[in-house]
Protein backbone atom coordinates (compact mmCIF):
# COMPACT_ATOMS: atom_id res chain seq x y z
CA UNK A 1 0.00 0.00 0.00
CA UNK A 2 0.93 3.60 -0.43
CA UNK A 3 1.31 4.07 3.28
CA UNK A 4 4.66 5.83 3.44
CA UNK A 5 3.66 8.53 1.01
CA UNK A 6 0.16 8.84 2.36
CA UNK A 7 0.58 8.63 6.11
CA UNK A 8 2.87 11.63 6.20
CA UNK A 9 -0.03 13.69 5.09
CA UNK A 10 -2.63 12.37 7.48
CA UNK A 11 -4.30 15.30 9.10
CA UNK A 12 -2.68 17.72 6.70
CA UNK A 13 -4.34 18.53 3.43
CA UNK A 14 -2.33 18.67 0.26
CA UNK A 15 -0.90 22.08 -0.47
CA UNK A 16 0.84 23.75 -3.36
CA UNK A 17 4.57 24.19 -3.00
CA UNK A 18 7.09 26.09 -5.06
CA UNK A 19 9.63 24.06 -7.02
CA UNK A 20 12.66 25.39 -8.84
CA UNK A 21 13.88 24.14 -12.19
CA UNK A 22 17.56 23.23 -11.82
CA UNK A 23 18.17 21.59 -15.17
CA UNK A 24 16.45 20.72 -18.43
CA UNK A 25 17.28 17.86 -20.75
CA UNK A 26 15.90 17.38 -24.24
CA UNK A 27 14.60 13.81 -24.61
CA UNK A 28 13.35 14.12 -28.19
CA UNK A 29 12.38 16.92 -30.58
CA UNK A 30 9.12 17.37 -28.66
CA UNK A 31 9.84 16.22 -25.12
CA UNK A 32 11.96 17.60 -22.34
CA UNK A 33 12.87 16.39 -18.86
CA UNK A 34 12.66 19.08 -16.20
CA UNK A 35 14.80 18.49 -13.14
CA UNK A 36 13.20 20.15 -10.13
CA UNK A 37 14.36 20.93 -6.64
CA UNK A 38 11.35 20.60 -4.34
CA UNK A 39 11.97 21.68 -0.76
CA UNK A 40 10.54 19.23 1.79
CA UNK A 41 9.55 16.73 -0.89
CA UNK A 42 8.09 13.78 1.08
CA UNK A 43 9.20 11.12 -1.42
CA UNK A 44 7.01 9.27 -3.88
CA UNK A 45 6.01 5.87 -5.23
CA UNK A 46 6.71 4.78 -8.81
CA UNK A 47 3.70 5.68 -10.96
CA UNK A 48 2.50 8.64 -8.91
CA UNK A 49 2.01 12.06 -10.43
CA UNK A 50 2.07 15.72 -9.48
CA UNK A 51 -0.25 18.55 -10.37
CA UNK A 52 1.38 21.65 -11.83
CA UNK A 53 -0.30 25.04 -11.62
CA UNK A 54 0.54 27.96 -13.85
CA UNK A 55 -0.84 31.42 -13.24
CA UNK A 56 -0.72 34.15 -15.87
CA UNK A 57 -0.11 37.79 -15.07
CA UNK A 58 -3.82 38.53 -15.38
CA UNK A 59 -4.56 35.97 -12.69
CA UNK A 60 -5.85 33.27 -15.01
CA UNK A 61 -4.70 29.98 -13.65
CA UNK A 62 -4.69 26.44 -14.98
CA UNK A 63 -3.32 23.09 -13.89
CA UNK A 64 -2.25 19.76 -15.35
CA UNK A 65 -1.08 16.42 -14.04
CA UNK A 66 2.38 15.11 -14.93
CA UNK A 67 3.85 11.74 -14.11
CA UNK A 68 7.05 11.57 -12.12
CA UNK A 69 9.91 10.09 -14.16
CA UNK A 70 12.65 9.72 -11.57
CA UNK A 71 13.11 7.18 -8.77
CA UNK A 72 12.83 8.73 -5.30
CA UNK A 73 15.98 10.80 -4.67
CA UNK A 74 15.68 13.27 -1.80
CA UNK A 75 14.30 16.63 -2.88
CA UNK A 76 15.18 16.09 -6.53
CA UNK A 77 12.32 15.32 -8.87
CA UNK A 78 12.24 14.77 -12.62
CA UNK A 79 9.22 15.24 -14.87
CA UNK A 80 9.22 14.47 -18.58
CA UNK A 81 6.82 16.63 -20.55
CA UNK A 82 5.72 15.98 -24.11
CA UNK A 83 4.63 19.03 -26.07
CA UNK A 84 0.97 18.72 -27.00
CA UNK A 85 0.13 20.52 -30.24
CA UNK A 86 -2.30 23.35 -29.44
CA UNK A 87 -1.75 22.54 -25.78
CA UNK A 88 -2.13 25.24 -23.21
CA UNK A 89 0.47 24.23 -20.65
CA UNK A 90 2.94 21.81 -22.21
CA UNK A 91 4.43 24.23 -24.83
CA UNK A 92 5.32 26.59 -22.00
CA UNK A 93 6.93 23.82 -19.96
CA UNK A 94 8.77 22.33 -22.94
CA UNK A 95 9.92 25.52 -24.68
CA UNK A 96 10.05 28.35 -22.18
CA UNK A 97 10.72 27.12 -18.69
CA UNK A 98 14.44 27.51 -17.90
CA UNK A 99 16.77 26.66 -15.02
CA UNK A 100 16.16 29.13 -12.21
CA UNK A 101 12.46 29.46 -13.02
CA UNK A 102 9.92 28.42 -10.43
CA UNK A 103 6.59 26.69 -10.69
CA UNK A 104 3.81 25.64 -8.37
CA UNK A 105 3.42 21.95 -7.74
CA UNK A 106 1.50 19.64 -5.43
CA UNK A 107 1.90 15.96 -4.78
CA UNK A 108 2.80 13.22 -4.95
CA UNK A 109 -0.71 11.94 -5.60
CA UNK A 110 -2.31 8.71 -6.77
CA UNK A 111 -2.14 5.42 -4.89
CA UNK A 112 -3.52 3.01 -7.48
CA UNK A 113 -1.32 3.20 -10.58
CA UNK A 114 1.81 2.45 -8.56
CA UNK A 115 4.46 -0.24 -8.41
CA UNK A 116 6.27 -0.93 -5.16
CA UNK A 117 9.52 -2.86 -4.68
CA UNK A 118 7.75 -5.23 -2.24
CA UNK A 119 5.69 -6.61 -5.13
CA UNK A 120 6.96 -10.05 -6.14
CA UNK A 121 4.90 -10.93 -9.22
CA UNK A 122 6.21 -10.41 -12.77
CA UNK A 123 5.39 -7.04 -14.28
CA UNK A 124 4.27 -6.05 -17.75
CA UNK A 125 4.58 -2.41 -18.75
CA UNK A 126 2.81 -1.22 -21.90
CA UNK A 127 3.59 2.33 -22.98
CA UNK A 128 2.11 4.43 -25.75
CA UNK A 129 4.37 7.41 -26.57
CA UNK A 130 5.00 9.57 -23.52
CA UNK A 131 2.99 7.04 -21.52
CA UNK A 132 6.46 5.63 -20.93
CA UNK A 133 7.16 8.27 -18.27
CA UNK A 134 5.53 6.70 -15.17
CA UNK A 135 6.62 3.27 -16.38
CA UNK A 136 10.21 4.50 -16.62
CA UNK A 137 9.82 5.60 -13.02
CA UNK A 138 8.91 1.99 -12.19
CA UNK A 139 11.95 0.66 -14.08
CA UNK A 140 14.23 3.15 -12.32
CA UNK A 141 12.69 2.44 -8.92
CA UNK A 142 13.13 -1.30 -9.49
CA UNK A 143 16.82 -0.71 -10.19
CA UNK A 144 17.24 1.66 -7.25
CA UNK A 145 15.62 -0.87 -4.89
CA UNK A 146 17.74 -3.77 -6.21
CA UNK A 147 14.53 -5.67 -7.06
CA UNK A 148 14.94 -8.80 -9.19
CA UNK A 149 11.31 -8.99 -10.23
CA UNK A 150 11.27 -9.62 -13.99
CA UNK A 151 9.84 -6.77 -16.07
CA UNK A 152 8.73 -6.93 -19.66
CA UNK A 153 8.10 -3.67 -21.46
CA UNK A 154 6.28 -2.97 -24.71
CA UNK A 155 6.96 0.55 -25.86
CA UNK A 156 4.81 1.79 -28.74
CA UNK A 157 6.07 4.88 -30.54
CA UNK A 158 5.62 6.48 -33.93
CA UNK A 159 9.22 6.46 -35.08
CA UNK A 160 12.78 6.13 -33.74
CA UNK A 161 12.94 9.94 -33.49
CA UNK A 162 10.32 9.91 -30.74
CA UNK A 163 12.27 7.57 -28.47
CA UNK A 164 12.46 8.85 -24.91
CA UNK A 165 15.42 8.13 -22.62
CA UNK A 166 17.40 6.78 -25.62
CA UNK A 167 20.85 6.27 -24.02
CA UNK A 168 19.39 4.70 -20.87
CA UNK A 169 17.10 2.41 -22.84
CA UNK A 170 19.83 1.33 -25.25
CA UNK A 171 22.07 0.51 -22.32
CA UNK A 172 19.35 -1.76 -20.93
CA UNK A 173 18.72 -3.09 -17.45
CA UNK A 174 19.23 -6.74 -16.41
CA UNK A 175 15.85 -8.37 -15.88
CA UNK A 176 14.00 -5.77 -17.94
CA UNK A 177 13.15 -6.94 -21.48
CA UNK A 178 12.06 -4.09 -23.68
CA UNK A 179 10.39 -4.39 -27.07
CA UNK A 180 9.79 -1.44 -29.36
CA UNK A 181 6.58 -1.29 -31.38
CA UNK A 182 6.93 1.30 -34.13
CA UNK A 183 3.59 2.48 -35.43
CA UNK A 184 4.56 4.60 -38.44
CA UNK A 185 8.23 4.29 -39.21
CA UNK A 186 10.51 1.48 -38.02
CA UNK A 187 14.31 1.34 -38.15
CA UNK A 188 15.66 -0.59 -41.16
CA UNK A 189 16.83 -3.58 -39.14
CA UNK A 190 13.42 -3.97 -37.51
CA UNK A 191 11.72 -7.27 -38.40
CA UNK A 192 8.25 -6.05 -37.48
CA UNK A 193 6.59 -3.80 -40.08
CA UNK A 194 5.31 -0.50 -38.67
CA UNK A 195 1.81 -0.69 -37.27
CA UNK A 196 -0.23 -0.24 -34.15
CA UNK A 197 0.06 -2.67 -31.26
CA UNK A 198 -1.72 -6.01 -31.76
CA UNK A 199 -2.80 -8.87 -29.46
CA UNK A 200 -0.01 -10.86 -31.09
CA UNK A 201 2.60 -8.29 -29.94
CA UNK A 202 1.28 -8.56 -26.40
CA UNK A 203 1.17 -12.38 -26.49
CA UNK A 204 4.65 -12.62 -27.97
CA UNK A 205 6.45 -10.06 -25.81
CA UNK A 206 4.31 -9.96 -22.68
CA UNK A 207 3.72 -12.63 -20.03
CA UNK A 208 1.41 -15.65 -20.28
CA UNK A 209 -1.72 -14.89 -18.22
CA UNK A 210 -1.07 -17.85 -15.89
CA UNK A 211 2.10 -16.12 -14.67
CA UNK A 212 -0.38 -13.65 -13.15
CA UNK A 213 1.66 -10.52 -13.87
CA UNK A 214 0.48 -7.08 -12.87
CA UNK A 215 0.08 -5.09 -16.09
CA UNK A 216 0.48 -1.33 -16.19
CA UNK A 217 -0.77 0.39 -19.33
CA UNK A 218 -0.21 4.10 -19.89
CA UNK A 219 -0.64 6.37 -22.90
CA UNK A 220 -3.26 8.21 -24.93
CA UNK A 221 -6.80 7.13 -24.11
CA UNK A 222 -7.46 5.23 -27.35
CA UNK A 223 -4.15 3.38 -27.06
CA UNK A 224 -4.79 2.35 -23.46
CA UNK A 225 -8.34 1.33 -24.29
CA UNK A 226 -7.13 -0.99 -26.99
CA UNK A 227 -4.10 -2.46 -25.21
CA UNK A 228 -6.06 -3.10 -22.00
CA UNK A 229 -8.87 -4.79 -23.95
CA UNK A 230 -6.33 -7.01 -25.75
CA UNK A 231 -4.77 -8.04 -22.44
CA UNK A 232 -8.15 -9.09 -21.06
CA UNK A 233 -8.89 -10.86 -24.35
CA UNK A 234 -5.62 -12.80 -23.96
CA UNK A 235 -6.80 -14.02 -20.58
CA UNK A 236 -5.32 -11.53 -18.12
CA UNK A 237 -7.46 -10.85 -15.06
CA UNK A 238 -8.99 -7.37 -15.50
CA UNK A 239 -8.15 -6.74 -11.84
CA UNK A 240 -4.48 -7.06 -12.69
CA UNK A 241 -4.58 -4.57 -15.55
CA UNK A 242 -3.98 -1.05 -14.25
CA UNK A 243 -4.39 1.86 -16.59
CA UNK A 244 -3.53 5.50 -16.83
CA UNK A 245 -5.15 7.29 -19.75
CA UNK A 246 -4.07 10.79 -20.52
CA UNK A 247 -6.53 11.70 -23.23
CA UNK A 248 -5.85 12.53 -26.86
CA UNK A 249 -5.45 10.33 -29.89
CA UNK A 250 -4.04 6.92 -30.58
CA UNK A 251 -0.30 7.36 -31.11
CA UNK B 1 1.59 30.99 -21.07
CA UNK B 2 -1.38 32.50 -22.73
CA UNK B 3 -4.80 32.71 -21.22
CA UNK B 4 -6.81 29.70 -22.29
CA UNK B 5 -10.24 29.43 -23.69
CA UNK B 6 -12.79 27.02 -22.22
CA UNK B 7 -12.39 24.83 -25.28
CA UNK B 8 -8.80 23.96 -24.50
CA UNK B 9 -8.99 23.59 -20.76
CA UNK B 10 -8.60 19.85 -21.29
CA UNK B 11 -5.28 20.42 -23.04
CA UNK B 12 -6.24 17.69 -25.44
CA UNK B 13 -7.99 17.63 -28.79
CA UNK B 14 -11.78 17.70 -28.37
CA UNK B 15 -12.03 14.06 -29.33
CA UNK B 16 -15.36 12.48 -28.44
CA UNK B 17 -13.88 9.00 -28.15
CA UNK B 18 -10.66 9.85 -26.40
CA UNK B 19 -12.14 12.68 -24.39
CA UNK B 20 -11.78 11.13 -20.99
CA UNK B 21 -8.96 10.18 -18.70
CA UNK B 22 -8.71 7.87 -15.71
CA UNK B 23 -9.92 8.52 -12.19
CA UNK B 24 -6.22 8.71 -11.28
CA UNK B 25 -6.49 12.36 -12.25
CA UNK B 26 -8.83 12.96 -9.31
CA UNK B 27 -6.01 12.21 -6.88
CA UNK B 28 -4.76 15.78 -6.58
CA UNK B 29 -8.13 17.57 -6.35
CA UNK B 30 -9.37 15.02 -3.78
CA UNK B 31 -6.13 15.11 -1.78
CA UNK B 32 -6.78 18.79 -1.30
CA UNK B 33 -9.79 17.72 0.78
CA UNK B 34 -9.11 14.27 2.19
CA UNK B 35 -6.26 12.84 4.22
CA UNK B 36 -6.25 9.44 2.48
CA UNK B 37 -5.93 8.69 -1.21
CA UNK B 38 -9.47 8.19 -2.44
CA UNK B 39 -8.45 7.01 -5.91
CA UNK B 40 -7.42 3.66 -4.40
CA UNK B 41 -10.85 3.37 -2.73
CA UNK B 42 -13.54 1.14 -4.20
CA UNK B 43 -16.72 2.90 -5.21
CA UNK B 44 -20.16 1.49 -5.94
CA UNK B 45 -22.19 3.10 -8.71
CA UNK B 46 -25.62 4.30 -7.58
CA UNK B 47 -27.06 3.55 -11.01
CA UNK B 48 -25.77 0.08 -11.95
CA UNK B 49 -24.17 -1.07 -8.66
CA UNK B 50 -20.87 -1.83 -10.41
CA UNK B 51 -17.92 -1.62 -8.03
CA UNK B 52 -14.32 -0.74 -8.81
CA UNK B 53 -11.47 1.55 -7.86
CA UNK B 54 -12.13 5.27 -8.14
CA UNK B 55 -8.93 5.31 -10.22
CA UNK B 56 -10.85 3.44 -12.94
CA UNK B 57 -13.69 5.93 -13.34
CA UNK B 58 -13.82 7.85 -16.59
CA UNK B 59 -13.03 11.49 -15.94
CA UNK B 60 -14.08 14.30 -18.25
CA UNK B 61 -12.33 17.65 -17.94
CA UNK B 62 -14.20 19.53 -20.65
CA UNK B 63 -16.92 20.55 -18.20
CA UNK B 64 -16.26 23.33 -15.71
CA UNK B 65 -14.56 21.13 -13.14
CA UNK B 66 -14.25 17.38 -13.24
CA UNK B 67 -16.98 14.85 -13.98
CA UNK B 68 -16.35 11.18 -13.19
CA UNK B 69 -18.55 8.58 -14.82
CA UNK B 70 -19.02 4.86 -14.16
CA UNK B 71 -16.80 2.80 -16.44
CA UNK B 72 -19.62 0.29 -16.76
CA UNK B 73 -22.84 2.28 -17.34
CA UNK B 74 -21.49 5.77 -18.05
CA UNK B 75 -23.67 7.52 -15.47
CA UNK B 76 -22.23 10.38 -13.43
CA UNK B 77 -20.80 9.21 -10.11
CA UNK B 78 -18.88 12.24 -8.90
CA UNK B 79 -18.56 15.90 -9.78
CA UNK B 80 -15.96 18.27 -8.43
CA UNK B 81 -15.78 21.98 -9.12
CA UNK B 82 -13.06 24.17 -7.67
CA UNK B 83 -14.15 27.75 -7.13
CA UNK B 84 -11.65 30.29 -5.76
CA UNK B 85 -12.60 29.71 -2.14
CA UNK B 86 -14.92 26.70 -2.22
CA UNK B 87 -14.84 23.19 -3.57
CA UNK B 88 -18.17 21.77 -4.71
CA UNK B 89 -18.21 18.00 -4.43
CA UNK B 90 -21.22 15.98 -5.57
CA UNK B 91 -20.97 12.26 -4.84
CA UNK B 92 -24.65 11.45 -5.27
CA UNK B 93 -23.79 8.87 -7.93
CA UNK B 94 -21.83 6.79 -5.42
CA UNK B 95 -23.63 4.60 -2.88
CA UNK B 96 -20.63 3.27 -0.97
CA UNK B 97 -16.94 4.10 -0.82
CA UNK B 98 -14.68 1.44 0.65
CA UNK B 99 -11.46 3.14 1.66
CA UNK B 100 -8.23 1.27 2.47
CA UNK B 101 -6.64 2.90 5.51
CA UNK B 102 -4.17 0.21 6.60
CA UNK B 103 -3.96 -1.40 10.02
CA UNK B 104 -4.88 0.83 12.92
Amino acid sequence: MARTAVSRRLGDRLRWRVAEVTERRAESATAVTLVLEVPEWPGHLAGQHVDIRLTAEDGYSTQRSYSIASAPDGTRLELTVQRVVEGEVSPYLVDELMPGDQLELRGPVGGWFVWQPEQEEPVLLVAGGSGLVPLMCMIRSRRAAGSRVPFRVLYSLRSPAELLYGPEIRQGTPGVDLTHIYTREAPQQSARPPGRITPDDLARHGWPPDFAPTCYVCGPTAFVEKAAAYLVLLGHDPERVRTERFGGGED
Amino acid sequence: MTAGTPADTAGIPPDAEGGYIDGNALAGPLAELFAVDLTAATSQCAHCSNTGPVARLHVYRQAPGLVARCQQCGQVMLRLVRAPETVWLDTSGITVLSIPVGAD
